[in-house]
């Protein structure tokens, strides 16, 4: 085991060279993540709004199936994710086990739930508030919803944001469709729970520090466009 | 009849709304938990100009426009246009007491009222632009909507309401808590539209108002149509018990 502050000064030196290791693992996942809760959010926000607006028997227990969704265990979604795309699986000839492609497959199954369910909410709220007004215009409902999902922008960064979160800190899940592959899948939280079972913790460090500021920045970001689009009313 | 400026005629209708008029309420039976609102309520509206809804708080005016509408849908009875069940939905206007403005900018609130109506995207801004200059609000196009003052707020209300040239311009108190200025720049826009054709129905306490705006008022009272009176007719010589006590300020509250 290394000397706990050596660690920390690798990590930082690591950090600051821009080591080629650590880049390229940052840039995997962040591509994974971001594309992964792009998708989440495609998928979740029309379904949040759709929930909101929508009156048909069995709403409340699908609301109720969603909200228990945001709840599910990364390793078992990597499990059943696994033998749908393993090579006896129904989409093994697609060939995508072990590529960041079934890592993003994995990742928007975990946030799409957590996105649409947060949105459904927020939804919701707004369509409470809207309702009279666009049934005065006569508005459709899909016209009712893209209305409500425009005029929601800044609550939904939040619901996309909880989204980036689950998938940024996510291991269970990509472990198990990613491999962990060096140069391949391997992402930062895969690699620090595997620089650390190494008793290498360098690496694991810097991914740590890396990720804790990736997650503090683009936390701060967003609370900044918010405040700014409250300011203007629009939030 | 005011004679109509020019810039005035984008508020005239699409279509007549004549052929959707008089608006019947017929037996209509309205309640919420236990407690009616209306129990064989009949009432018309019809003819052109402008008709006012008054009577106490609490009566069922708010109720009353909602239901022509097509907002609310009674328990039993029919809103007839012209004889037809259908509300001419797409025709009607309708200006809230309290403006509900998106999220957006003064233009993208009428911008969208156009894209909702299904205005092509290629006259949007056009009209969108002319409807704010003949609101005097073009110098307000780029601000956010909800940081203007109640009265321009209530103004875009209005303005976005005749966006789509409705037939029918259905108004729950739209100058409520607003200044002299601000309300007379309303009810500018309201009488011209009326002026280019669209058929108002406009709820309001303010007798000064009826008698700027009205040509005939109909007097609710617990749930009842007392009296429909022309306008002169119903500030002079009311026709009932009722509405004398409503306009003396005796009855203010069902």
């Amino acid at each position: 085991m290394q000397d706990f502050s050596q660690a920390f000064a690798e990590a930082f030196a690591l950090i600051g060279t821009a080591d080629a290791t650590l880049i390229g693992i940052i840039v995997l996942s962040l591509q994974v993540t971001l594309t992964a809760v792009l998708i989440a959010c495609l998928i979740g926000f029309p379904l949040g709004g759709a929930l909101a607006v929508g009156r048909f028997p069995g709403r409340m227990a699908l609301v109720v199936f969603l909200n228990s969704l945001m709840g599910l265990p990364p390793v078992v979604v990597g499990l059943v994710i696994y033998l749908f795309l393993s090579a006896a699986g129904p989409l093994g000839y697609l060939q995508l086990l072990y590529t960041p492609t079934a890592m993003v497959i994995a990742q928007v199954v975990l946030v799409t739930p957590i996105v649409a369910a947060l949105a459904r909410q927020v939804i919701e709220d707004l369509h409470s508030e809207y309702d009279d007004m666009l049934r005065a215009m006569n508005a459709s409902r899909l016209q009712t919803i893209w209305t409500l999902i425009v005029d929601a922008r800044y609550s939904l960064l939040t619901s996309a944001l909880a989204g980036l979160g689950r998938a940024l800190a996510e291991v269970g899940a990509v472990i198990i469709v990613g491999g962990n592959i060096a140069n391949v899948t391997r992402v930062m939280t895969t690699t620090i729970a595997l620089e650390t079972s190494k008793g290498e913790l360098a690496l694991a460090l810097g991914l740590g520090i890396i990720l804790v500021g990736l997650s503090i920045l683009i936390n701060a970001g967003l609370f900044l466009l918010k405040h700014s689009a409250q300011q203007r009313a629009y939030a | 009849m005011l004679k109509m400026n020019p810039d005035f005629a984008l508020l005239a209708p699409a279509r007549p709304f004549t052929c959707h008029l008089p608006i019947r309420l017929d037996g209509v039976d309205l309640g919420f938990k236990n407690r009616s609102v209306f129990a064989n309520l009949n009432a018309t509206i019809g003819g052109h100009g402008i008709t006012a809804i008054m009577g106490p708080n609490g009566a069922g005016k708010s109720l009353l426009l909602r239901l022509m509408a097509g907002l609310l849908r009674p328990d039993h009875g029919d809103v007839l246009f012209n004889g037809s069940a259908r509300v001419p939905a797409g025709r009607i206007g309708f200006v809230f007491q309290r403006p509900v403005l998106l999220r957006r900018t003064v233009l993208a609130n009428v911008l969208h009222a156009l894209a909702v109506a299904g205005v092509p995207r290629t006259d949007r801004q056009a009209r969108a632009t002319e409807l704010l200059a003949l609101g005097e609000m073009h110098g307000l196009a780029a601000s956010p909507a909800r940081k203007l003052s109640g009265g321009e707020q209530q103004r875009l209300s209005l303005l976005r309401a005749l966006a789509c040239k409705p037939g029918l311009l259905l108004l729950d108190e739209p100058s409520a808590s607003l200044d002299p200025q601000a309300t007379l720049l309303i009810e500018n826009i309201i009488r011209r539209a009326s002026d280019c054709g669209v058929k108002v129905v406009i709820v309001t306490h303010d007798q000064g108002q009826a008698a700027r705006l009205a040509d005939e008022v109909v007097f609710v009272h617990q749930g009842q149509v007392m009296d429909t009176q022309d306008i002169g007719e119903f500030l002079n010589r009311p026709g009932t018990a009722q509405a004398r006590a409503y306009l003396a300020g005796e009855l203010l509250i069902d």
